[in-house]
């Protein structure tokens, strides 16, 4: 007898935000990473006015990409240290389940911090970043890393290097879906016509699917045993 | 094991598993002479560019060893997705085969680009788009023989290995697509219906001499050079499984 699937996804995302409500463990340390980084970035890249508009979505985004690598890393390992993992392979539910639930998770905490950094770059360097487009970007692009993250971060955990391995696979196979969010950012931060970058969310959409038809096939071999 | 301990040791090394199948043998010399069949033709045969001049030869080899190293990463994928169907160990051995030789065979292909660029581009390395997603290519099968390297249980590091290879030839086709989708590449764009690109440096138009040696080079490099590598390759892991399971069964005893 089989839980059913939405049913075994939504369980684990509860499980998920739960213990983030209870811990806020991985709001505060990605929040806080990401802070810093911006607050780095902006002085070792010496952000002038005209340097800002050009170099604002390359700082945003490898923000977001560094602080859910972080999260990725924390959310994984908790799930293996407290044999967690084992327990839900355990369990009647399907494997893809864990995936869809764990990636759920993880991509609504990576979504949280860039949300979150939107209003803060918009005060600290005095850009307009809340545009609906540039939102519809943070979207798409989180879920593109979020989903090969949590697949690669479910392998890294097992391995012998652990943190320091995710960053090392993950960052060339997430470079397809930085380079198109990076780009459409920076375009419709710089006001240009639409014509001239509406090809990078729609190269995204396009990765994201990929992305997740692949993960979703794949993962049932990365928790075999 | 019994037969391998009794019979001579010299005997054995040169007629029993470290001799090499003939058809490898035939296939080593016939990529040995293929090869310099090719440089022949690209150094000699075909003629001299007019604007470029003898460092326009470097291309033979430098598109060529992109179509093997292409061919290489697509038997990492073809042998990571037969190593999670029917885990026998021979697929990962040639996905391993396929990443190693791709790897050498796009660094190469990257060398030679930059030959080819210091005195066409004047500067060895420029972030043009796709030189970088190129690197970044090299870079992702790197991180394949590390996330090897990473993990101790065989079994474990094959299946990784097998999901890794499968993913990373996306980086491969982002490499492949990337000058029709940026605009900016000063690339030449050589293969295919693309037309020229207007910021395209150091672009050139072939005879029917070159164009017949960029095909014999190209069908070289993607057929029997990474067909051999690779073979050889895989013989070589096979070897060295050998070498570890009586290493095992001695340690055992």
């Amino acid at each position: 007898m089989n839980t059913p699937f939405i049913q075994a996804v939504l369980a684990i995302l509860r499980k998920d935000l739960r213990t983030e409500l209870r811990s806020r463990e991985l709001i505060s340390s990605m929040g806080l990473f990401s802070l810093l980084s911006i607050l780095i970035f902006s002085f070792a890249l010496e952000l002038d006015r005209v340097a800002r508009q050009e170099a604002i979505s390359g700082v945003l985004w490898v923000t977001v990409v560094f602080a859910s690598i972080l999260g990725l890393n924390r959310s994984l390992a908790m799930e293996r240290d407290q044999g967690n993992l084992d327990a839900m392979l355990l369990a009647p539910i399907n494997r893809a389940a864990i995936f869809l639930g764990k990636l759920i998770g993880n991509y609504l905490f990576a979504l949280a911090v860039g949300l979150l950094l939107l209003p803060v770059m918009t005060v600290l360097f005095n850009m307009p970043l809340f545009q609906p487009w540039l939102i519809l970007i943070l979207f798409l692009g989180t879920l593109g890393f979020s989903t090969v993250g949590t697949l690669l971060a479910t392998m890294t955990v097992q391995t012998r290097a652990r943190e320091s391995l995710l960053p090392i696979v993950m960052l060339p196979i997430a470079l397809p879906v930085l380079l198109a969010s990076v780009h459409a950012s920076t375009n419709i931060l710089t006001n240009a016509p639409i014509d001239d970058w509406i090809a990078w969310p729609q190269i995204l959409v396009v990765v994201d699917v990929i992305y997740l038809i692949l993960c979703f096939l794949l993962f049932e071999f990365v928790i075999e045993d | 094991m019994s037969v391998i301990a009794s019979s001579n040791p010299n005997q054995n090394a040169r007629s029993g598993i470290a001799a090499w199948p003939p058809l490898l043998r035939i296939l080593t010399l016939a990529t040995i002479i293929a090869v310099a069949f090719g440089l022949y033709l690209g150094l000699f045969y075909a003629g001299t560019d007019i604007d470029q001049g003898q460092v326009q030869r470097i291309f033979y080899v430098h598109l060529a060893a992109f179509t093997g190293a292409f061919i290489a990463f697509c038997g990492t994928v073809i042998g990571g997705v037969q190593y999670l169907r029917t885990r026998n160990v021979q697929w990962d051995s040639i996905a391993l085969a396929g990443a190693e030789v791709g790897l050498a065979l796009s660094v190469l292909n990257l060398v030679t680009g930059m030959i080819w660029a210091r005195p066409i581009w004047n500067t060895w390395w420029t972030w043009d788009p796709r030189l970088t997603s190129a690197a970044i290519m090299c870079l992702t099968y790197a991180a394949y023989l590390m996330l090897r390297t990473g993990i101790e249980n065989a079994e474990q590091r094959r299946r990784f290995a097998s999901i890794y290879g499968i993913l990373a030839i996306t980086t491969v086709i982002l490499t492949l697509v990337i000058t029709r989708i940026r605009p900016d590449t000063i690339h030449p764009v050589v293969i295919g219906p693309s037309v020229q690109n207007p910021n395209a440096e150091g672009a050139f138009e072939f005879s029917e001499r070159m164009g017949m040696t960029i095909g014999i080079n190209s069908t070289i490099w993607s057929t029997l050079v990474p067909v051999t590598l690779m073979w050889h390759r895989v013989r070589l892991q096979n070897l060295a499984e050998r070498v570890n399971a009586l290493k095992a069964e001695i340690l055992n005893k």
